[in-house]
């Protein structure tokens, strides 16, 4: 076809512009933040971080997900999975481990925590089991003049925090820090105190009840020899049992049934224990497990001998004493999409063994839950939950964290956890819990001369580094010794600059081009095109680096000036250089900083606060 | 000028040609032009054009004189031989090495300063020895480097931004070099890669001198609205008048073309170039008519682009001089310098 570039005049596109003014378009280009349950800006602490700013960096954590000296050590980091810099390099930021870094370093934060008033609003909360998202509503409503009490089972608060997660992974001061600033806002913390009945619970008259009780059941595994011994263990029960020394050792020998991240806890505390040899029986072959990839590293580190395709048969027990356990050893037929087809058992084998820790998955329960109080239960003996405001089919009655959709993680709850205080807010001032404030962006010029911007655009081709630890000899001296050290200093400063800024977003405005082409010739990654108007999978293809991952955004200018063709990015391999911007004459391209503005029960109780957020 | 180094992110989707080399191997060190200059967008379609001709840098000699367009030899092939030369003096320096090292692919850019005020004695020579070269003229109709006055292709009315008309008409490179008796005469436009790129192709595998004259233009001085030369004016008044689609030797003719709407032109290393006309009584083999169509379109105000005029059959420099087929620079001493009595022997034949 000959070129022909059309003359002036818009014909009816095929395709509507992109609306970058709704809060969602940008909001999910900063992908870690995205991702992140709580939307945790990510970029704006990393920098901090890079300022030195440490203590700013822990506050800008804390707004949103509350426990950053936690998190940033056992986070199960939906971030890093997403962060850009995975697309054009092997390895993301390490995300998680600068929040620690953040957490480490800061300076003593007691005046900035928020506090709670004097004068009460008489709204008084229940809050059935202090973990995370039952500290994260406290930590949401205190502030607002709510009285919260908590009723925990245990004779310490912070749940599986606490009881699974072992010390060496998180220390006790870490968490005892944390909770503190929560606790210490004034919440009546009653422990050793289990709700034993609901009903019990709602006749005290509370004007609001939580429930975030956790999933404190381990899915037993009941296969021939299973009641037979008393070295087999259910994970969590029995890591609950290390961190309260009421199991101090183990056998020399220990298999651990399951590949989830319990389970990766369980084979690294045996260790600690006294075990010498530790197995972890996996059923199905690598790409199936459930643990993240960070932690079986650690976990292989430590000489763990991760074992596939064994599927557990039979305890074998002679005259009483456990001496190992009986595997059908399978063989799967996998398809190019990763779905098992077909299974065979192929041979079968014996492995001996000392002890055994289930670590298959685990549930909520409610036993303590009255079936007739109005709080339904579907089919699989779960509570029906609404997904947004948390709400059980109880007005009034609200659940989080494990308790509401099953076994998730902490930064999930702690987003629960906020969601339920608005909820709980709406309720106790007779408004529709439905009714909530929608996100809002801001975006600001980040140019500060010709040819500068105040963002670190230069890409830095440093590799991911990796977070010193205690060696092998040392680190299982002690079952309190930290494996982690943190960062270095000098570690620090490149990891940073490894961060792309993804909030600094590339504004485009369609009438101040000129099509001179500048960006699409500067762009290091391909990503833009001026291209006749289309349908979006024609236009997708119509760049030179084919926008294949449809998954991400394209952006779609409205028609040029000079030849009604569309601007078109996409959005997922833009490395937030800022060269389009720098190359464009007219400004037609403008790199600004964006920031999503979440709203908090806080926002939903003061309008003008709300307003005022920037 | 950018002050932010272009990052060497190799994209997983970006093909590799049959050197395995990705288009980012071909470029050059950053630019230093204004941003938006149509310079770069040239600079960015000869790269992409050496990349598709799987072209080895070091085959390559990039020449060039002074003045903002002969700073882009800079940014492209880094890994190439070149030189940048005295303003004008490209034609002359380009000349010397092709006579030395005829096994180079010469690409000479150069500007409407460069080319139509100083080195007009330079441009008509070297057009008029047929030397084997790509000529881009990067056409803009102004001095950038000394802050945009009218250079000598600036058009009869177009105005300064401060609104002063030109009064003196311009040199049309491509009438020009039309009438010098050029072997290849192309025009292109900056904002047009896809019609650029095989004109640049076909340019380099003419065997002889190719001008290409590519509407260039200035960002900083001559993009306002009573300008001619402006991205605006330019895409207003385009007129492709003739495509030319370059296919390699390597490969086969698989595009359909309608009978009687194209003219295929083989060029002497077995290439193919297609071409297209957009306008279907024009033919670019006949010199006479393509002049005066180009007459015609200039009183319309039209800016005719493509491949306006070809002609295979003038023999280039080395031809016409009769100089050996291995590049003199390649001979040994003594070779080339075979001694005093064979020089004498040759006055002998003169006296």
């Amino acid at each position: 076809m000959p070129t022909v570039v059309p003359r002036l005049g818009v014909q009816g596109s095929k395709l509507k512009p992109t609306d970058t003014t709704k809060p969602e378009y940008f909001h999910r280009v900063v992908d870690c933040q995205y991702a992140c349950p709580a939307h945790t800006d990510v970029p704006e602490y990393i920098r901090m971080i890079s300022q030195g700013r440490y203590t700013d960096a822990y506050m800008e954590n804390r707004k949103s997900n509350i426990f950053p000296g936690i998190l940033g050590r056992v986070c199960d980091r939906p971030c890093e999975p997403a962060c850009r810099r995975g697309r054009v390099e092997e390895k993301p930021v390490a995300i998680c481990r600068l929040k620690r870094v953040a957490s480490d370093h800061r300076d003593e934060v007691a005046d900035r925590l928020p506090k709670a008033p004097e004068q009460k609003n008489g709204k008084r909360v229940a809050l059935v089991g202090a973990g995370c998202a039952s500290l994260a509503v406290c930590n949401d409503l205190m502030p607002l003049g709510y009285e919260c009490t908590i009723f925990e089972a245990l004779d310490i608060a912070g749940g599986l925090m606490r009881t699974n997660i072992p010390s060496f992974r998180l220390p006790a001061k870490v968490l005892d820090e944390e909770i503190g600033y929560i606790v210490d806002m004034g919440v009546d913390l009653r422990l050793n105190s289990p709700v034993k009945s609901m009903k019990a619970l709602l006749d005290e008259g509370y004007d609001a009840v939580f429930i975030g009780s956790g999933a404190p059941k381990g899915k037993d595994l009941d296969i021939p020899g299973r009641w037979d011994s008393d070295r087999i263990h259910v994970g969590i029960q029995w890591l609950e049992s290390v961190a309260f020394d009421h199991v101090e050792s183990i056998g020399k020998q220990v298999l651990i049934i399951g590949v989830g991240n319990t389970a990766m806890d369980c084979c690294r505390t045996s260790l600690r224990l006294g075990a010498e040899n530790v197995k972890v029986m996996a059923r199905r072959p690598r790409q199936f497990f459930k643990a993240s990839a960070w932690e079986l590293e650690d976990a292989e580190e430590e000489n763990v001998d991760i074992v596939v395709n064994h599927s557990p048969r039979a305890f074998v027990v002679e005259e009483g004493v456990l001496k190992g356990m009986l595997f059908d050893v399978m063989e799967y037929d996998i398809d190019e999409n990763n779905r098992v087809t077909d299974s065979r058992v192929v041979d079968e084998i014996m492995i001996p063994c000392d002890d055994v820790v289930l670590a298959i998955g685990q549930e909520n329960a409610f036993p303590w839950v009255e079936r007739d109080l109005g709080i339904e239960f579907d089919k699989w003996d779960v509570p029906v939950v609404d997904e947004v405001t948390h709400e059980s089919t109880l007005p009034g009655v609200f659940f989080g964290g494990d308790a509401a959709f099953g076994p998730k993680n902490i930064i999930w709850a702690v987003e629960h956890g906020h969601q339920a205080a608005i909820s709980i807010h709406q309720h106790c001032h007779g408004k529709d819990v439905a009714e909530r404030l929608p996100n809002r962006l801001n975006l600001l010029a980040t140019k500060m001369g010709p040819y500068e911007w105040n963002f670190s655009n230069r890409f830095d081709g440093s590799e991911r580094r990796i977070v010193p630890s205690v060696d092998l000899v040392n680190r299982f001296k002690n079952l309190d010794v930290e494996v982690e050290l943190g960062f270095t200093a000098e570690q620090v400063a490149a990891e940073v600059e490894r961060c792309l800024n993804c909030d600094a977003q590339t504004v485009f405005t369609d009438n101040l081009c000129i099509e001179c082409d500048a960006c699409i010739d500067i762009c290091p990654v391909d990503c833009l095109a001026m291209l006749p108007d289309a349908e979006e999978p024609v236009l997708r293809d119509g760049l030179k680096a084919k926008a294949t991952n449809i998954q991400q955004q394209l952006f779609v200018s409205g028609p040029l000036k000079h030849t009604a063709r569309l601007m078109v990015k996409d959005e997922d391999i833009c490395v937030h250089c800022g060269l389009c911007a720098e190359r464009c004459p007219t400004g037609a391209w403008d790199m600004q900083k964006s920031r999503i503005l979440i709203p908090y029960a806080a926002d939903h109780a003061d309008a003008k606060r709300w307003q005022a957020k920037s | 000028m950018s002050f932010v180094s272009k990052p060497r992110i190799i994209h997983k989707s970006l093909k590799r040609n049959a050197l395995g080399l990705t288009v980012r191997d071909y470029e050059g060190v950053a630019t230093t032009l204004c941003a938006g200059c149509g310079h770069d967008s040239i600079t960015a379609a000869i790269v992409q054009a050496f990349w598709e001709m799987d072209m080895p840098a070091q085959q390559v000699a990039k020449m060039s004189g002074i003045g903002c367009s002969s700073k882009t030899t800079g940014y492209f092939l880094s890994a190439a031989h070149g030189v940048n030369s005295v303003h004008g003096r490209m034609p002359s320096v380009t000349t010397g090495a092709n006579a030395a090292r005829r096994d180079l692919t010469y690409i000479g850019i150069s500007g409407d300063g460069d080319s139509m005020s100083i080195g007009l004695g330079q441009f008509a020579h070297v057009i008029r020895r047929n030397l084997d070269m790509l000529y881009m003229i990067e056409n803009n109709g102004v001095y950038g480097l000394t802050k945009g006055q009218f250079s000598a292709s600036a058009d009869l009315g177009s105005q300064t931004k401060k609104g002063e008309a030109n009064q003196q008409p311009p040199i049309d490179p491509v009438k020009a070099s039309l009438a010098m008796g050029a072997s290849f005469v192309a025009r292109a436009f900056s904002g047009d890669k896809e019609q650029l790129v095989p004109l640049i192709k076909a340019g380099l595998r003419h065997k002889g001198f190719a001008l290409l004259d590519v509407i260039s233009p200035c960002v900083t001085f001559n993009d306002h609205a009573t300008s001619t030369k402006s991205y605006a004016y330019t895409r207003e008044y385009y007129h492709p008048a003739i495509h030319a689609d370059f296919i390699p030797p390597s490969e086969e003719i698989v595009a359909r073309y309608d009978e009687g709407e194209t003219m295929d032109v083989q060029l002497h290393d077995g290439s193919h170039v297609i071409l297209r006309k957009v306008d279907k009584d024009y033919d670019p083999t006949d010199r006479g008519r393509a002049f005066n169509f180009l007459m015609d379109a200039q009183d319309r105000g039209e800016v005719v682009t493509g491949l306006l005029y070809i002609d295979q059959k003038q023999g280039d420099m080395h031809q016409r001089s009769g100089t050996a087929s291995k590049p003199l620079g390649r001979m040994e001493h003594q070779e080339l310098c075979p001694g005093s009595e064979v020089l004498k022997d040759l006055q002998k034949a003169y006296r």
